[in-house]
């Protein structure tokens, strides 16, 4: 039992818990504090396994990024303090009943399937190495799907932008006329 | 307790994608089941660092590919906090039930 154990045990339980909580609590602005603190924990599984890089991109994007972003679609639609509308119990049971077994499904699959873990586990990919494997363009670079998802990216914001723009021809609301 | 090795994460990143699954089927809030999918997304990325770990630590692939993940999950929660929010403009509401008139 080893320092190295008991964190991994401590980040399991705060991981799974606040995931938990996450789909179940029934204040939205909870359920999306939860959700930070699932990514946090993901983010403190990449620093166990010691990579630290996609960790340090896991705190920047999801849990700097995403998080924000929906906290904010959160104080734009929502009303303080109201909680989500009680969902029927069938609907409940059922859910938890298909997921489980699912899950069960996968994790018999899972412990019957041997995987031959390789002995040597100290070599960890440095971020020199990451880098100039995303930037080559020999045989087995990433260049090209780099590319790809930074004209991904760019289409996605544009999207974004003209999706939430206002049209311009859209009859004034309320506020608009009290003003006027 | 055991030394946590392949099956331990391999275990929890099944159970986060089944906690998602399960938000993304009990809930009808569209930014709930937005967080759900959000949940499946570092299920699976975790799943990817851990067999890159474990399996073929001389290699990067594992790591592009939650690059790449990570970076196509942001683009996709953006564009649907934008549909949301647009959404929520036009109807006062989120929930799914009411957005039927989507597909037409």
């Amino acid at each position: 039992m080893t320092g190295s154990t008991i964190i991994f045990y401590l980040l399991a339980l705060l991981t799974l818990v606040s995931a938990v909580l996450a789909v179940t609590s029934r204040q939205i602005f909870r359920a999306a504090i939860y959700l930070l603190f699932t990514l946090i924990g993901i983010a403190g599984f990449y620093f166990w396994m010691q990579y630290d890089f996609i960790a340090a991109v896991q705190i920047i994007v999801y849990v700097g990024g995403i998080t924000v972003l929906i906290i904010f679609s959160i104080f734009l639609t929502q009303q303080a303090g109201e909680l989500l509308p009680k969902q029927k119990i069938g609907r409940q049971v059922f859910a938890a009943a298909a997921v489980f077994c699912s899950f069960a499904l996968v994790m018999l699959q899972m412990i019957n399937h041997h995987f031959t873990v390789t002995a040597d586990q100290s070599t960890t990919p440095t971020i020199a190495a990451i880098g100039e494997k995303m930037l080559a363009t020999t045989e087995d670079g990433y260049a090209l799907p780099f590319e790809v998802v930074s004209i991904l990216l760019l289409a996605a914001m544009i999207g974004c932008i003209v999706i939430a723009m206002r049209p311009e021809d859209t009859l004034p609301n309320e506020q608009d006329l009290q003003q006027k | 307790m055991i030394t946590p090795g392949l099956y331990h994460i391999l275990f929890i990143s099944t159970a986060l994608f089944f906690i998602g699954m399960y938000g993304f089927f009990a809930r009808k809030n569209l930014i709930t089941m937005l967080m759900s999918i959000e949940l499946i997304l570092n299920s699976v990325n975790l799943n990817f660092i851990a067999f890159n770990k474990y399996l073929w630590p001389g290699r990067l692939d594992g790591v592009f590919f939650t690059i790449f993940i990570i970076a196509i999950a942001a683009a996709e929660a953006a564009v649907a906090i934008a549909i949301i929010i647009n959404l929520y403009r036009s109807h006062k509401s989120i929930d799914v039930e009411q957005t039927e008139e989507m597909k037409y």
